[in-house]
């Protein structure tokens, strides 16, 4: 006990140090993310490519402080009082789901730090709970299945059968979805258990219903074990999702069963802009894979952060904010800007899975399902 | 509901209870033989599904990786048992409890080290994949009914070494009465390695195949674990035979609740709230079912001996 | 302020001497210990560290929840796997309650109307009644059994309403219920974060001593027999099964209210207060600290909640680390760190 006593004392100490050395004008971020259990590989990713983006400006006033939070809401809390009380960070960002991004961000915003989500867009902080120091770059968590809702109607499917787990993302998915799809009739529509495996009961339901397609959300392994079994059970109905079942990496654990899928992201690895021609290249080269749809919003979020940097520090909180809604960098997804309530507009794009040229499984570009998509919520938001 | 609707989903209760079976039964084994609580079984799957992907992954072959992870499985169940779990027989439940906790964050992170975040690739092999006609019209994957022989022969193999051989001779003297087997010559410490060893062989068989069919990921053993603890809850732990109707019951409950739950609630509401109470409800179903039997039954329906 | 602390001191167990020269070591520890717990955080108050105010404010609401499990462990024999059921409710009575103080929403409209607030006394008496009844129901199912099968049938009935807060969507479920402002004690700024430490540190020094009067006290006696020698104490005409339902009762109240102080702490309440991980987690705790020791508990915490947050700055493989840590105490360090730093127990 007397060395934990020591130890503690000890960082006190060194920590008080710490703070008295900090000098004025360097720039800290924390990082707030998910690198360890299941599903690590998004926040990975994000760290990965928000680094990438660091690197590249040469800068060599920002810090970036970075922990895991093992996908525990109290513990990406504390993180958070961590970084803000003790390291003194001006800048937040990190978190990959919205229920960490829930207990996260409304007090973290409200003590004057600005938070910028590289991934989780719950509905309550795009509208009820929006802020001034909060912006979101990413999307908002129902955009991707509104605009598949949209695109299916365009495609002229009239009985789409629909499914996600039973959880508030998957019930907006759901709701997101049949907001924007008016163009039939549902063959069904089910809500799974979160974290189910095991989806034949299910399947067997689509087959016995006189679905024409199959519009599903179930993002990390639950997407992987529903593919891969769908494919198994000789149902013969096209699949279309939101790009969260469908990253490079989950496709190179589904298999060839991925193949012919159809789904919507704000990015594509393809996409045709120089910005990202060089991001995937320099991402490819540095880490030795094809970036994630992740990897694109921690660089994106890491080079806007940049961009407002170079018109203000973080506390002349005014200007800095006014810089960040000015949203004035080149993003990976091309044009990029932020509505009133700091969720971006954006175009929605339509992905397709084909045998890449070593036949692996891989997303190709197939064109928009909607043009400057915003979310639904910003009129909710008073700001 | 169509009659062939009914019997295919049938078939996926028995699938899932089949599943389960395979982990259950090394589960109940372990408990029966040794009196140990072993939370880190679920590593054993994951160890078995991760190997057995890696295996097919470098050598092209899914049996070459079944054989890999049910061996290695076995292995690291067999050095467990020498390094961490002999010093825990002796321990209350509580200790063990513990000790296989901490090995549950041990495993996860060590594979997470050793194979990396992203999930792993494996599928269903070549000839095993496709879909066979039922009757009445419908379709079943061939691999699933695979699964359900695999389970029924584990289960006629499990009784026939309990109840035939010289091994299983032992391992009921050791349910019955853990002192005599000492004073009949036996050597327990080997035996008792066997015994780890032979239940974290079956939960690495049960990952090799199950990982073809869903995901190969970090954490992929403790939704099975907790569901096979409360099989053998039910069953009753350390019965083989409460373990095979246990994993049965749970597969069909779980499976057919699932799926007429929300129909039920369909009748007096809308789609998109039945749907999502019904599946409320679903997720405990297996649960309410656990805590109705052991309130009637405290030992589970076949008590061997606690 | 000090007339708080100052008040809930006097009632602090372990001072009543006992002629046992262990039992003298294990005083000046728990003394030791708990001094450290409060001294700490108002040194890094004093240099104007907040963050280290609310590691000890998180390390006394955790050693809280683990107190009341230990009763149901260590002193009555009752292995509880799903204690996260009762620390999730009482988060989730601070949640709503403030949700809807917040909205300026009934909680209830039928068949009493029930306004929100953020009054915390009010808040506190409800999470625990709720959890007394919540307990009441489980534990009488649940104490029909006893061993493994006590321990998994906990761990259903905390899996069931894990699920149902999962997929209920009024508040929030799965992405959980901020707590916008902290909920508010007649006459204190909760918002200071050395004075809802205090708070939190008042409340945990009140379970100790509940605990140690009830140990102390003959129904104490009973539950010690009831889990040592059962038939003795059917022989003297007590029957064991209420004895262990208050027992339990009590366990899950003491829990209850540090998850309500727990849920103010964070700001948020959520599904993973009540997942089987956190069941884990606090049973992890009690058994580091010592079973069945009146301070394990701290002990417990203090060493969890500093390897969680030293380790977790050091790697991101840290669970690895914890888990061979945890391995080794339980292999080797037998009786927890009580045991280490204060020998081992009376009746072992």
């Amino acid at each position: 006990m007397k060395k934990l006593t020591a130890v503690g004392l000890g960082l006190l100490m060194s920590t008080g140090l710490a703070s008295f050395q900090a000098q004025a004008d360097e720039v800290k971020i924390g990082m707030i993310t998910t690198l360890s259990g299941g599903g690590s590989h998004l926040g990975v990713d994000i760290r990965d490519g928000f680094q990438l983006a660091l690197e590249q400006s040469g800068r060599d006033d920002i810090e970036l402080l970075i922990k895991d939070d093992a996908r525990k809401p109290d513990v990406a809390k504390n993180l958070a009082d961590e970084f803000i009380q003790r390291d003194k960070v001006d800048i937040l960002t990190g978190i990959v789901w919205s229920n960490l991004a829930m207990a996260v961000v409304p007090s973290v915003v409200r003590q004057g730090v600005f938070y910028l989500s590289p991934n989780a867009g719950p509905s309550d902080l795009a509208g009820r709970l929006c802020h001034e120091n909060y912006f979101n770059v990413a999307w908002q968590n129902n955009n991707l299945h509104e605009a598949m809702g949209a695109y299916m109607q365009q495609q002229g499917l009239k009985k789409p059968f629909i499914l996600a787990p039973n959880y508030p993302a998957g019930t907006d998915a759901l709701e997101g979805f049949k907001s924007r799809y008016h163009g039939g009739e549902l063959a069904g529509e089910i809500y799974t258990q979160l974290g189910q495996t095991d989806y034949a009961a299910e399947i067997a339901q689509i087959r016995a219903s006189d679905a024409d397609s199959v519009f599903f959300f179930l993002p990390g392994g639950m997407g992987i074990a529903f593919t891969k079994q769908f494919h198994g059970s000789g149902v013969e109905l096209p699949l279309f999702g939101p790009a969260f079942s469908f990253d490079e990496i989950i496709l190179g654990a589904v298999g060839e069963a991925a193949i012919g899928v159809v789904n919507t992201s704000q990015w594509a690895y393809d996409l045709d802009n120089p910005t990202n021609q060089a991001f995937v290249e320099s991402f490819r080269e540095a880490y030795g894979r094809t970036p994630t749809l992740y990897a694109s919003q921690g660089f994106d979020t890491a080079n806007l952060i940049l961009s407002a940097l170079e018109t203000a520090h973080p506390d002349d909180a005014d200007a800095f904010r006014e810089a960040l809604r000015a949203a004035d960098f080149e993003s990976t997804r091309g044009e990029f800007r932020f509505g009133k309530n700091h969720h971006p507009i954006q175009d929605i794009y339509v992905r397709t899975v084909v045998a890449g040229d070593n036949g692996q499984p891989t997303n190709r570009l197939v064109g928009v399902a909607v043009e400057d998509m915003q979310d639904v919520f910003v009129d909710e938001c008073r700001m | 509901m169509t009659l062939s609707l009914l019997f295919e989903q049938l078939l996926n209760g028995l699938q899932l209870g089949t599943m389960l079976f395979l982990m259950a039964s090394g589960l109940t084994l372990v408990f029966g033989v040794m009196g140990l609580i072993n939370l880190a079984h679920g590593s054993f799957y994951m160890v078995g599904a991760f190997v057995t992907a890696w295996t097919a992954g470098t050598t092209g072959s899914f049996w070459v990786g079944l054989g890999a992870g049910i061996l290695a499985a076995a292995a690291v169940g067999a050095v467990v048992e020498l390094l961490v779990i002999r010093r825990l027989y002796h321990r209350q439940h509580l200790d063990q409890v513990l000790a296989t906790f901490a090995l549950i964050l041990i495993f996860s992170e060590g594979t997470r080290w050793l194979f990396g975040s992203s999930p792993l690739w494996l599928n269903v092999p070549e000839a095993l994949s496709g879909a066979v006609a039922l009757p009445g019209g419908s379709r079943y994957p061939v691999f699933r009914l695979v699964i359900i022989a695999v389970g029924v022969l584990v289960a006629v193999a499990l009784f026939l070494l309990i109840s035939r051989t010289r091994l299983g001779m032992r391992i009921r003297a050791g349910e019955s009465d853990r002192e005599m087997i000492g004073a009949l010559g036996i050597d327990i410490a080997k035996l008792y390695t066997l015994v780890f060893a032979l239940g974290a062989a079956l939960a690495g068989l049960a990952g090799s195949m199950i990982g073809a069919l869903q995901s190969v990921q970090v954490g992929m053993g403790e939704p099975v674990l907790i569901l096979a603890f409360v099989v053998i809850v039910i069953g009753g732990i350390g019965s083989i035979k409460g373990a095979l109707i246990g994993s049965l019951l749970v597969g069909l409950v779980d499976t057919l609740g699932r799926v007429f739950l929300p129909s039920l609630f369909k009748l007096f509401m809308t789609p998109a709230e039945a749907s999502g109470v019904g599946a409320a409800l679903a997720s405990m179903l297996i649960y309410v079912l656990m805590a109705i039997i052991l309130a009637f039954k405290p030992k589970g329906l076949f008590a061997a001996n606690d | 302020m000090t007339r708080l602390h100052k008040g809930a001191l006097d009632k602090t167990p372990g001072a009543t001497p006992v002629p046992m020269p262990r039992i003298q070591r294990e005083t000046w520890v728990n003394w030791a210990l708990l001094g450290l717990l409060l001294l700490a955080p108002m040194i890094a108050n004093a240099l104007g560290e907040v963050y280290y105010v609310n590691l000890a404010t998180r390390i006394a609401i955790v050693t809280m929840a683990a107190v009341g499990l230990n009763l149901a462990i260590g002193y009555g024999g009752m292995i509880s796997f799903g204690h996260a059921a009762f620390f999730g409710l009482g988060g989730y009575v601070a949640g709503i309650s403030a949700f809807h103080a917040f909205d300026m929403t009934p909680v209830l409209s039928w068949p009493i109307t029930m306004p929100g607030t953020d009054n915390l006394l009010v808040i506190w008496l409800v999470a625990m009644l709720s959890c007394a009844v919540l307990a009441l129901v489980i534990g009488a199912i649940s104490l029909r059994t006893s061993g493994v099968y006590f321990i998994m049938i906990t761990l259903a009935f905390a899996q069931m309403i894990y699920y149902f807060a999962v997929s209920w969507p009024t508040y929030g479920g799965e992405d959980g219920l901020p707590i916008y402002l902290r909920n508010q004690f007649p006459g204190l700024d909760t918002n200071d974060p050395l004075t809802f430490f205090l708070i939190c540190f008042a409340a945990l020094v009140l379970a100790l001593a509940i605990t140690a009067r009830l140990m102390q006290s003959r129904f104490g006696a009973a539950l010690t027999m009831a889990r040592l020698n059962e038939t003795r104490l059917a022989t003297a005409g007590i029957a064991p099964y209420p004895i262990r339902l208050v027992a339990f009762v009590i366990s899950a109240v003491i829990t209850g209210l540090a998850g309500a102080l727990f849920a103010d702490l964070n700001g948020f309440v959520g599904a993973s207060m009540l997942s089987w991980h956190r069941s884990g987690e606090i049973m992890v705790i009690v058994i580091l600290g010592g079973v069945g020791r009146l301070y394990g508990p701290l002990s417990g915490a203090m060493l969890f909640v500093l390897m969680e947050t030293l380790l977790g700055g050091l790697t991101e493989y840290w669970l690895l680390f914890l888990g061979l840590i945890l391995l080794f105490v339980v292999l080797f360090a037998r009786g927890g760190v009580m045991g280490l730093l204060a020998g081992r127990a009376r009746h072992e």
